[in-house]
C-alpha cells in the first residue's frame, strides 16, 4: 500500500488543525493517520481530570507541550460537592514533570492544587509560560512566589476566581529584577496587598503587559501610576474604586486613561465611588467587554458608563442596572452578544431592585446579536419567554434563575413549561440552558422533542416524574453533560438510558430520588455510610455518573462509593 | 401528577426532608415521591416565622458563587467540622447576631443537632445516639477555645474555624463537666 504523502507532510497539514475536536477525528481515519497524529499533538484538553489517567495520556500523547484539564463537576461552584471529594492535580503535575520536561502550559478549572504542586511545576518546567488556574483552590500565595521566582520565562499568570490561602503579598516580589516577559496577570481573586513599588516596577520592566487585573487591594491613587507605566494595556481591572476626596486623583485618572489606547476590557470596580468613573471614559471608544458584577452602584451611574462603550460586546453587571438601565442598552450598545445580571441580594425575601423579566426582554429586542444570557431576576412569564425566544432565535447560552424555587408565570400562575418550550423550539443553535421556575415533566417533552444541539442542560426542582428525565436522556441527541438537583427522578430513566450516559461526560444528580445505580463508574457521595447500609427505599444524597478509561479512582474519600468496584477498564 | 399542585396556597405545616447536614425546602403541595424514612422532619410554620428567610438557605441555591456573596454585605463564611462526620460545612458568622443564634444556625445546617442549654453551658446534642457537642473555634492565632467565653464581636473577628467537639473530648478546654458547674476557670489547654 503506497502512502500518497510522508508523515512530515502529513504532520504539517496536522499542525493547521487546532480544534481538539478535528485532531480527533484525524486520529480515527486510520492506523497511520493515529500514529502521526498523537505524536504531533502539542495540546491536550482533558474535560474531567478521571476520564483518564495521566499514564494513558502520556503514552499516548509523548510530545504534549499544554494542558488543560477540568476537575470537580459544574455544582461545586455552589458549594455541593464536599470537600475533600478530589480532582487533585498533583498526581498529574509529577507524571508530567517525568514525561513533558518542556511543557509550557498549564490550564486547570474546578481542580485541587497545592503549594506543593506549584512548586514542583516552576522546578520542573524549564520553558514555562502559561499557568491558568480557574476556579481552583488548596493553595496558598507561597505557591504563588514559587512560580514568581523559579518560572523565568512565564508570561501567563491567571488567577480566577480562586481560593486561595492568602498569608501576605509578598509573593509578588518574587518576580526577579531581570524577569521582562510578563504579558499577562491577573490577581483580582488575591486579598492581601502586593507591594505597591514592586507592582510598579514589574510592570515597567515587562513592555508586552497586555493584560493587568488588579486586586481589591490596590486603591485607585495607584491606578495612574501603574496605566503611565503600561499605556499598550488591552485588559486593564481596577482595585477598590474610590477615595477619600482628592481633585488631584480625579484628573491624574482623566489623563491616565486617556493614554491607553488600546483597551478592549474592564473589571475590577470593587467599591465604586460613582464621582471617579468618568475618569475613564476616553478609554471607553475601544471598550468589548465590561464587567461590572462588583460595582454597588445605582442604575444612572451605571448606564452612564456603559454608554460610553458603543463598541460593547460582553457586559456583566449587578441587578442595579434595572429594567431602566437595561434599555438603554438596544440604543447605545448595539453589538452586544453576551449579557449577564447578578443578583446582589440573592438570599433576600423581597426584591430589593427594579429588575423583571422586562429587562431582559427589551435587550433581546433591540440587540439582534445577543447570544448568551445569564440572568438572575424575581419573577417570570411565559409571554415574556416567547417573546425573548421570537425576538432572539440566534441564542446558543440561555440561563436564567428565577430566585424563588418553583416560582410559577407571575401572571396566570402556571408552570413556565411553554415558556422554556419556545425557547428550545426557536433557538435551533443553543447550546447551553439552565432552567428554573415551576416546571412540569411538559418542559421536558420539549426539550428531548427540540433542544438537538443542546450540549449542557442544568436542571432544579423541576420534573414530577422519571418521564422527565427520560425525555431529555433520549432526546437530547447532542446532550454532554446534565445537572440536576432536588428533581423527583429515579432510577427507571437512568436504567432505560443507561448506553446514553456513555455517550456523555457526566450526570450529576443531587437530592434526586435515585436509588438503584445503573453500571459502572457511578459514584455516590452519602456522608451517612454506604448505600447498601441503609434501606432500600433510600434514595441517595448525590449522584455523579461519567465515563471513564481509567477505571474506579484510587483517591477516593470516605464519603464516596463507587457502584460498581469491578467496573471494566472500557477500551477508547 | 399530583392535584395539590394547583394550589398556590400554604399547608399549615411543612413536610421537610432533613438529610443530615443538608437543610432542603420544599414547597409545600408538590408532590415529590421520595421516600418517608428516619430523616423526615415536620416544621411548623411558626418556626419559619420566627426566621428570617434570608437564614433558611437550600445548599446549592440559588446558584451564586460565594464570592458575589460579599459585595452587598459582610461575609465571613468558616468551616464547621463535626467530630464524627465525614463532610464539612460552611456557616456565615456575619449573619448570626449572637452566640445563641449562631447555635440555632447550626442546628438548622446540621439538621440531626438539637440545642440543649445544660447548666447555662452552650451544647448541641445529636438525638439519634445521644452524643454531646461542644462548640469550639480556632482564633487567630491558631488556638482552640471553648465558643462563648469572648463578647460576640470578637469572637466573629477572630474565629477562623469551628468544631464541634465531643463533649468528652472537650473537658480539656476548660469546659465544666456538667456535673460541676464551675466556670471562670482556666481556659485554653
Amino acid at each position: 500500500m503506497a502512502y500518497s504523502f510522508p508523515e512530515e507532510v502529513l504532520e504539517y497539514v496536522f499542525a493547521f488543525l487546532s480544534s481538539h475536536k478535528d485532531r480527533n477525528a484525524v486520529s480515527l481515519v486510520c492506523k497511520s493517520w493515529y500514529e502521526i497524529e498523537r505524536w504531533c499533538r502539542r495540546r491536550i484538553f482533558i474535560g474531567n481530570c478521571y476520564a483518564v489517567s495521566p499514564q494513558i495520556v502520556i503514552r499516548r500523547f509523548p510530545e504534549v507541550r499544554a494542558v488543560k484539564i477540568k476537575g470537580k463537576p459544574h455544582f461545586a461552584d455552589f458549594n455541593l460537592v464536599p470537600e475533600g471529594w478530589g480532582a487533585y492535580v498533583y498526581p498529574w503535575i509529577s507524571a508530567m514533570v517525568r514525561s513533558y520536561p518542556w511543557l509550557e502550559e498549564i490550564k486547570l478549572k474546578r481542580m485541587v492544587v497545592t503549594d506543593e504542586s506549584l512548586e514542583l511545576l516552576s522546578k520542573s518546567f524549564k520553558n514555562f509560560k502559561v499557568l491558568v488556574l480557574s476556579s481552583c483552590e488548596g493553595f496558598t500565595t507561597d505557591g504563588l512566589a514559587s512560580i514568581a521566582a523559579n518560572c523565568r520565562n512565564l508570561r501567563e499568570l491567571d488567577l480566577r476566581e480562586c481560593e486561595v490561602e492568602d498569608l501576605s503579598g509578598h509573593w509578588l516580589s518574587h518576580f526577579p529584577d531581570n524577569f521582562t516577559s510578563l504579558v499577562s496577570l491577573n490577581m483580582s481573586c488575591l486579598g492581601s496587598e502586593v507591594s505597591f513599588s514592586a507592582l510598579e516596577r514589574l510592570v515597567s520592566r515587562c513592555p508586552n503587559l497586555r493584560t493587568l487585573r488588579l486586586n481589591r487591594a490596590v486603591p485607585v491613587e495607584k491606578l495612574p501610576n501603574l496605566l503611565r507605566r503600561a499605556p499598550q494595556l488591552v485588559e486593564f481591572g481596577t482595585g477598590a474604586y474610590s477615595a477619600e476626596n482628592q481633585t488631584d486623583i480625579f484628573s491624574n485618572l482623566v489623563e491616565a486613561f486617556s493614554g491607553c489606547k488600546h483597551l478592549k476590557s474592564l473589571s475590577g470596580f470593587w467599591d465604586v465611588d460613582p464621582a471617579y468613573l468618568p475618569a475613564m471614559y476616553y478609554a471607553c471608544t475601544g471598550i468589548t467587554s465590561l464587567n461590572l458584577s462588583n460595582a454597588t452602584v445605582q442604575s444612572p451611574d451605571l448606564v452612564e458608563l456603559i454608554i460610553q462603550c458603543p463598541n460593547l460586546k460582553c457586559l456583566w453587571v449587578l441587578d442595579y442596572i434595572e429594567d431602566a438601565g437595561l434599555k438603554a442598552l438596544p440604543s447605545y450598545c448595539k453589538d452586544l452578544q453576551e449579557l449577564r445580571v447578578f443578583p446582589s441580594d440573592p438570599y433576600g425575601a423581597e426584591p430589593n431592585v427594579s429588575l423583571t423579566e422586562q429587562g431582559l426582554v427589551t435587550v433581546s429586542a433591540g440587540c439582534p446579536k445577543l447570544q448568551s444570557v445569564l440572568y438572575f431576576c424575581r419573577q417570570m412569564s411565559n409571554a415574556a419567554l416567547i417573546t425573548i425566544a421570537r425576538n432572539r432565535p440566534n441564542l446558543i447560552r440561555f440561563r436564567l434563575c428565577i430566585i424563588d424555587p418553583q416560582a410559577p408565570d407571575y401572571l396566570t400562575l402556571e408552570p413556565l413549561d411553554t415558556g422554556f418550550g419556545a425557547i428550545v423550539e426557536h433557538c435551533k443553535e443553543l447550546l447551553r440552558l439552565s432552567m428554573s421556575g415551576l416546571l412540569t415533566d411538559r418542559v421536558f417533552e420539549y426539550i428531548g422533542t427540540h433542544a438537538k444541539k443542546l450540549e449542557m442542560l442544568s436542571i432544579a426542582f423541576a420534573g414530577d416524574s422519571d418521564l422527565g428525565l427520560h425525555n431529555v436522556l433520549s432526546g437530547c441527541e447532542s446532550l454532554r453533560k446534565l445537572e440536576i438537583m432536588d428533581c423527583p427522578f429515579g432510577d427507571k430513566a437512568l436504567l432505560a438510558n443507561a448506553a446514553k450516559l456513555e455517550t456523555m461526560r457526566s450526570l450529576w444528580m443531587s437530592s434526586c430520588s435515585v436509588r438503584r445505580c445503573p453500571s459502572s463508574n457511578v459514584e455516590v457521595m452519602d456522608e451517612r455510610g454506604h448505600p447498601d447500609s441503609r434501606p432500600e427505599t433510600c434514595p441517595v444524597e448525590k449522584l455523579y455518573i461519567y465515563r471513564t478509561v481509567a477505571g474506579p479512582r484510587v483517591d477516593k474519600p470516605n464519603f464516596v462509593w463507587t457502584m460498581d468496584e469491578d467496573a471494566v477498564l472500557r477500551l477508547s | 401528577m399530583s392535584p395539590e399542585s394547583e394550589t398556590s396556597g400554604g399547608l399549615k405545616t411543612e413536610l421537610t426532608l432533613g438529610l443530615p447536614g443538608e437543610l432542603q425546602v420544599q414547597k409545600s403541595g408538590i408532590k415529590r415521591g421520595f421516600c418517608e424514612v428516619v430523616d423526615l422532619k415536620l416544621v411548623n410554620n411558626s418556626k419559619s416565622e420566627s426566621q428570617p428567610s434570608s437564614k433558611t438557605q437550600v445548599v446549592g441555591w440559588p446558584p451564586v458563587r460565594s464570592y458575589m456573596k460579599n459585595l452587598v454585605r459582610n461575609c465571613k463564611y468558616v468551616k464547621v467540622a463535626v467530630d464524627g462526620a465525614p463532610y464539612l460545612r460552611k456557616i456565615d458568622l456575619e449573619i448570626h447576631s449572637s452566640y445563641q443564634d449562631l447555635l440555632t444556625g447550626m442546628g438548622d445546617l446540621f439538621t440531626c443537632l438539637t440545642i440543649c442549654n445544660v447548666l447555662n453551658e452552650r451544647k448541641l446534642m445529636d438525638s439519634a445516639n445521644g452524643e454531646e457537642y461542644v462548640p469550639t473555634y480556632e482564633d487567630k492565632d491558631g488556638d482552640w477555645m471553648l465558643v462563648g467565653d469572648v463578647p460576640w464581636k470578637m469572637f466573629v473577628e477572630s474565629c477562623k474555624r469551628v468544631r464541634l467537639m465531643k463533649s468528652s473530648e472537650a473537658i480539656g478546654l476548660g469546659a465544666a463537666a456538667p456535673s460541676t458547674p464551675s466556670k471562670g476557670s482556666s481556659t485554653g489547654c
